[in-house]
């Protein structure tokens, strides 16, 4: 029931975002501004959103911590950071080489990852470790978009970072909508090993689930998920930390459970905050990844006082 | 007959040295022994927890190769700590991991879950999330339940009422219980059989009235097992 109305929800939201702003064209211009731009705009929205969501509710529920998300473990970071290293220091180009520059990114700030905190770290100090490696991933980045080779890549670069959904073809977005399907296909399949992690790491054990596995697999997954989206439409965040919290909500605090629910919101408020951007009177279309974090941030301050007003009770 | 729990060669490095046990049907085993002896590290290795070594058989048949449906009704494990990851309710916490038709309305009437089920296990006192947690590791209903710490954070009348709900469990001859415990008392009046743990090893396994009379206890504790106890001079260290 709860799957349907996302699904019809999604769906809803899909359909809003080919449609608006209504605008009346010859209808072969009307085909090409559906088919060239909107139609990707719009599968962009709803695969990135997906990924991040489901992403974002495995990440927490290894970490066992509903602030975790890819943001927060160095993986959206590193995919930014492998992206830009591929198309402005080595000239790469092509979707494809900038996925595997930004999967690869993804991967590396994943092997940093493990190789600061160990593969049985406790999840606090995975979390610092994932945070050191954003900021040395943030680092870098700049380093990079200051050697670029002229002004202009520079401009692209900075524009891309900051997380944009305009101007993508179709086949950039299949890049992305590729791994994305598959790894939620695979993220689907450790729903209950992730909801078995609710009882405790230890019971989780005994039950029968390698733990240090899972916590690979998801690690794996989250990198390909995002670093591919981070490949085609720059670093955009909170999604992944916003859309698990509303999905346990329906699955009465299961956290496995948790992922496809997590999916179709990301993708309902993704899709949302492109319509946001598209119709705000704003004279320019801003980056949605500036849209997401103006509204995702509140949003981010609120969980954290919330959190600590409860720990100080 | 083949023992209900047969285990060789259980060690985890540093904490368990080459344990082996064996454990028939209609037992109720205590786990005794001071802090860092070990008692925790064996259930970690009876359960199959990682880091631990060594083969582990359960009705006759090895935990370890199979799903974890059909492992829950060979055994379920009650960790010490009471802290949860998650904030689920009572309800979903007991039901996570149960199959769909599972029914276990009167083990929730006998431990008088009815009101706790709704509330978030997060907002529970810890007494009251033992309650649930013991219910969760009864629910599969197990041939072997390896609880660790099972009465600890419990009131005088809920001791009683889990403690009858074990032995009542323990009575047919395919279920046993093993379980960590540190009130000596309890273990002494409660346990079939009780096994001694010191330095990773097992040095002592008897009848609670063998093992209070052989003086092992205050050796190994270094405390009178009379009332008001006190501390006796044995060093344990020099204990096998």
């Amino acid at each position: 029931m709860t799957r349907a109305f996302l699904l019809l929800a999604l769906a809803c939201a899909f359909l809003l975002s080919l449609a608006v702003p209504w605008i009346s064209l010859p209808s072969d211009l009307a085909w090409s501004v559906l088919v060239e731009l909107r139609l990707p705009r719009a599968m962009l929205a709803v695969t990135y959103g997906a990924a991040l969501g489901a992403c974002g509710a495995a990440v927490q529920t290894i970490f066992a911590n509903p602030l975790a998300s890819p943001d927060l473990t160095g993986t959206t970071s590193g995919a930014a950071l492998g992206a830009v290293i591929a198309a402005y220091l080595l000239e790469f180009a092509s979707p494809f080489a900038l996925s595997l520059g930004s999967v690869a990114g993804a991967m590396a700030a994943l092997g940093l990852l493990l190789a600061l905190a160990g593969p049985r770290a406790e999840t606090s100090t995975l979390l610092l470790a994932g945070l050191a490696i954003s900021a040395l991933a943030g680092a870098l980045t700049t380093l990079a978009l200051a050697l670029a080779p002229s002004p202009f890549a520079f401009y692209d670069a900075y524009e891309w970072l900051m997380g944009s959904l305009v101007d993508r073809s179709l086949s950039q977005s299949l890049f992305a909508l590729v791994p994305t399907l598959a790894c939620i296909a695979v993220l689907m399949t450790q729903v209950r090993a992730l909801d078995s992690l609710a009882l405790g790491e230890e019971t989780a054990q005994a039950i029968g689930y390698d733990i240090r596995r899972l916590r690979l697999v998801i690690i794996a997954v989250t990198a390909i998920a995002v670093g591919a989206c981070v490949a085609v439409c720059g670093a955009i965040g909170f999604i992944g930390l916003v859309a698990p919290i509303f999905a346990r909500r329906l699955t009465g605090g299961r956290p496995g459970s948790a992922i496809l629910p997590a999916a179709l919101i990301g993708g309902v408020l993704l899709l949302a905050a492109d319509l946001v951007v598209r119709l705000a009177p704003l004279g320019r279309t801003l980056p949605i990844g500036v849209a997401t974090a103006v509204l995702g941030a509140p949003f981010f301050l609120w969980l954290v006082t919330h959190m600590r007003w409860k720990l100080s009770r | 007959m083949t023992a209900l729990l047969s285990a060789t060669g259980l060690s985890i490095s540093g904490r368990l040295e080459q344990t082996s046990l064996t454990v028939d049907g209609g037992q109720l085993v205590g786990l005794i022994g001071p802090n860092g002896s070990g008692k925790t590290s064996l259930l970690h290795a009876l359960a199959g927890i990682p880091p631990a070594i060594g083969e582990v058989f359960i009705d006759g048949r090895v935990p370890r190769s199979l799903p974890p449906a059909v492992r829950q009704q060979l055994f379920t494990f009650l960790p010490a700590s009471r802290d949860v990851a998650w904030p689920l309710t009572a309800k979903h916490f007991i039901e996570l991991a149960l199959p769909p038709d599972s029914d276990w309305t009167a083990l929730s009437e006998r431990l008088e879950l009815g009101g706790l089920l709704d509330r978030r296990m997060d907002r529970l006192s810890t007494g009251e999330r033992t309650r649930v947690m013991i219910a969760r590791a009864l629910a599969p209903d197990p041939n072997l339940l390896l609880l660790d710490e099972p009465i600890a954070n419990l009131d005088p009348y809920w001791q009683i009422v889990m403690f009858e709900e074990l032995r009542n469990r323990a009575r047919s001859s395919r279920r046993s219980v093993v379980m960590a415990i540190h009130d000596l008392r309890a273990a002494l009046e409660w346990s079939d059989r009780l096994l001694l743990m010191n330095n990773g090893r097992i040095c002592a396994d008897a009848s609670p009235a063998e093992l209070r009379i052989s003086g092992r206890i205050e050796e190994i504790f270094r405390v009178s097992l009379d009332w008001p106890a006190a501390i006796v001079s044995a060093d344990p260290r020099s204990s096998p």
